[in-house]
């Protein structure tokens, strides 16, 4: 129904504009046009669907919210908590859907005849609203496109508002986002302390399980403290960044400046290829061929190496972390200036002194910037975390043990049965804003750096 | 006394010539013009002069230039060393984004010059003195020589050129880019700079040519129409393009 009408809208649009530019030939033939003739048309379908969309848009947001309330007005002598009356309605919508299954009572079946009711008093109110306001916005649409109004205007101002409700729209869902994860957060943080999640140092929360009732406050004490999370998250992406960042480096010198084109032409794809690897791909790399090949050469050396190891998992994620830093490092090394190049050779200087002391100081800003885009993006990581390092959160230091991170423990929280509510599921909001912050925080810093570099050069 | 002779100097890019048959005699501490037209090859010879053309891949040089005895155009030439000798100043003032005391070290630097800290100071004195900058950065040498104005940046760039005392300095366009007023202090540096250094000058300004230099080449479309002295180019050519071009009837 709801597919069919707003079908039937848009072709209507379309209609009109072929209708509008025809009647713009015809008005064109007595009198000058305030406009191209195609703008009539984009006028009389902008007044087309941009009414109609929105009141069905508006429609289809509160109407199951107020069906909702007239069902559930039958239940408000019964004094029933808001869960129960939620289950009601669940149940009620399930009866009129025909896939219910429990015992039927009288009421049950009252209630789902009437909510069967509304919806079709609903529905047809909705078509006959929809038709009136389509009847009514062209009506007036084709007034003024009959009287030659100017044309050029309406339409530019209804462009700029369709952009403005697009970017409004991206905006409202992120702010949303982060909101749902404060508010999350903070619940926990009424369950748990926020100074023994920031500054514990043992992650534990299955020990805080308890079926029926609240876990016990001394044990929730100590099973949230994230310490050995933040450690872990840090020092893998330190194990990723010493794989990423020499490599990267040196492979962007060689890309921006050593490389004929020909080498340039293929190199630098191929290497942009290794971003384009799903991460999960590169998390059974690190977990099946890695992590055994870290624990053999250990074991042959008479180290004790978990098969699970923080260096398995960082090493592969900085291969995975190379081509941001090369091909960032390169752009901005080949967006230094030729003429610098030029100055540094006609001093006599040689490639690698050219490099070293102009080429790569005055790229260094771009450099950074990539560098703190590449971090960021190593904290963030989840999935070669979760299959390569292991879930247990331990607080070490030493590469070939395991460790867990923030987002692998995020993982661990929200797969399988979870009680919403339950401080250990809320915990994963909190690591979440921590992880959120963290990495908001890198990346204002790296973009503030790589914008300062921007407004040296142009 | 004739401090660089380039004979028969063919250059091509990929399979276009730039150059036909350049032979040209420039003489030691003098100033040398290079006149013509845009595209003519006046950049592409000066470049040849310091083995610039070696940055640009498809580009092929051809022919023989010797400087004091020297083939300039030779595999087993040291690169380095020619350009310690032969400095280059260019059109669009290019400053390092260091400060501007690092920039006139740049040079000493890299050439292992200066063997201690006080020396180094003397020639970023020195140089700017002779580029005639030092009254105005003197109290600033630790701020960014991008900072400057274009025609301290320009005098940045000669500074940094004479820094390591070469024999040629080589000027493409150096005023192109810069007011009348900042355009005649370069002009008056490069009248004090010719009694120590040979400077070949390309530029696109005929009274700049005139004023400036004892030497004037005509290039058009990558010959070497006239060269002489520039009294006689500008007041009695002996080709009737040098005459044309100079009167602004073309080019």
């Amino acid at each position: 129904m709801n597919l069919i009408l707003v079908t039937f809208i848009i072709l209507l649009a379309f209609t009109s504009y072929y209708f509008g530019r025809k009647k713009a030939l015809v008005i064109q033939s007595s009198q000058r046009l305030t406009a191209l003739p195609k703008f009539y048309g984009y006028y009389l379908a902008a007044w087309c669907a941009a009414p109609a969309l929105i009141i069905f848009a508006l429609w289809s947001v509160f109407e199951p919210s107020i069906v909702k309330t007239f069902i559930l007005q039958d239940y408000t002598d019964q004094n029933l908590t808001k869960n129960e009356l939620q289950l009601i309605y669940t149940k009620v919508k399930a009866l009129a859907a025909g896939t219910y299954t429990g015992n039927i009572t009288n009421f049950l079946d009252e209630s789902a005849n009437k909510y069967i009711q509304l919806k079709g008093i609903a529905n047809s109110a909705k078509v006959a609203i929809i038709l009136a306001i389509l009847i009514f916005s062209l009506s007036f649409a084709y007034r003024s496109v009959q009287k030659n109004d100017r044309m050029r205007e309406p339409v530019e101002i209804f462009l700029k508002w369709v952009l403005f409700v697009a970017s409004l729209g991206a905006v409202l869902v992120t702010i949303g986002i982060v909101f749902s994860l404060l508010f999350e957060a903070i619940r926990f943080f009424q369950a748990v302390k926020i100074f023994d999640f920031i500054f514990g140092t043992h992650w534990y929360p299955a020990k805080t399980f308890v079926r029926d009732g609240q876990p016990d406050p001394e044990l929730m004490k100590d099973a949230f403290g994230a310490v050995p999370l933040f450690a872990g998250t840090f020092f893998i992406a330190f194990i990723a960044m010493c794989v990423a960042i020499p490599i990267g480096l040196l492979s962007g010198i060689y890309l921006s400046e050593y490389a004929g084109r020909g080498v340039r032409k293929y190199a630098k794809p191929i290497i942009e290829i290794l971003a384009g690897i799903p991460t999960v791909v590169y998390g059974f790399f690190a977990a099946l061929t890695v992590g055994p090949f870290v624990k053999e050469i250990g074991n042959a050396m008479g180290l004790e190496v978990s098969a699970e190891s923080a260096l398995a998992a960082g090493a592969v994620m900085g291969v995975m972390i190379i081509p941001f830093i090369s091909s960032l490092s390169d752009d901005v090394m080949t967006a230094v200036p030729q003429n610098l190049r030029d100055g540094s050779y006609a001093m006599g200087a040689t490639k690698s002194e050219t490099v070293k002391k102009v080429i790569f100081p005055a790229a260094l800003p771009g450099i950074v910037g990539s560098i703190l885009l590449a971090v960021s993006r190593a904290v963030g990581e989840t999935m070669i975390v979760v299959m390569a390092s292991g879930l247990a959160a331990n607080l070490t230091m030493n590469p070939l043990e395991s460790t867990s991170t923030i987002t692998a423990q995020i993982v661990v929280i929200l797969i399988g049965d979870q009680q919403f509510g339950d401080p250990k599921t809320q915990s994963a909001f909190a690591l979440g804003i921590s992880l959120f912050i963290v990495t908001l925080f890198l990346n204002v810093i790296a973009l503030s750096v790589v914008k300062k570099y921007r407004e040296k050069y142009e | 006394m004739s401090k660089i002779k380039a004979e028969n100097v063919n250059v091509y890019y990929g399979s276009k010539q730039a150059l036909f048959d350049v032979s040209i005699d420039i003489a030691e501490k003098e100033v040398t013009a290079l006149i013509g037209p845009s595209g003519c090859g006046k950049s592409t010879f000066l470049r040849c002069l310091n083995r610039m053309n070696d940055v640009i891949d498809i580009c092929r040089v051809e022919g023989s230039i010797k400087m004091d005895n020297l083939e300039l155009n030779s595999r087993k030439l040291d690169v380095v060393r020619l350009r310690e000798n032969v400095g280059m100043v260019f059109q669009k003032p290019n400053p390092f984004p260091k400060t501007i005391y690092e920039n006139v070290a740049y040079g000493p630097t890299i050439h292992g010059i200066a063997q201690s800290k006080e020396e180094m100071d003397q020639i970023v004195e020195i140089s700017l003195k002779k580029a005639a900058l030092w009254n105005e950065v003197k109290d600033r040498l630790d701020e960014i020589g991008t900072g400057l104005s274009g025609g301290q940046q320009q005098r940045l760039c000669i500074a940094r050129a004479i820094s390591v005392s070469p024999e040629v300095i080589l000027m493409d366009e150096p005023c192109s880019a810069l007011d009348p007023i900042a355009t005649a202090q370069i002009e008056e540096l490069i009248d004090d700079l010719k009694k120590e250094v040979t400077i070949v000058i390309v530029t696109h300004s005929m009274s700049q040519a005139a004023r400036v230099s004892q030497k004037t080449g005509f290039f058009h479309l990558g010959k070497l129409i006239e060269f002489g002295p520039t009294d006689k180019i500008f007041k009695n050519p002996d080709n009737q393009q040098t005459q044309d071009y100079i009167t602004g009837r073309f080019g």
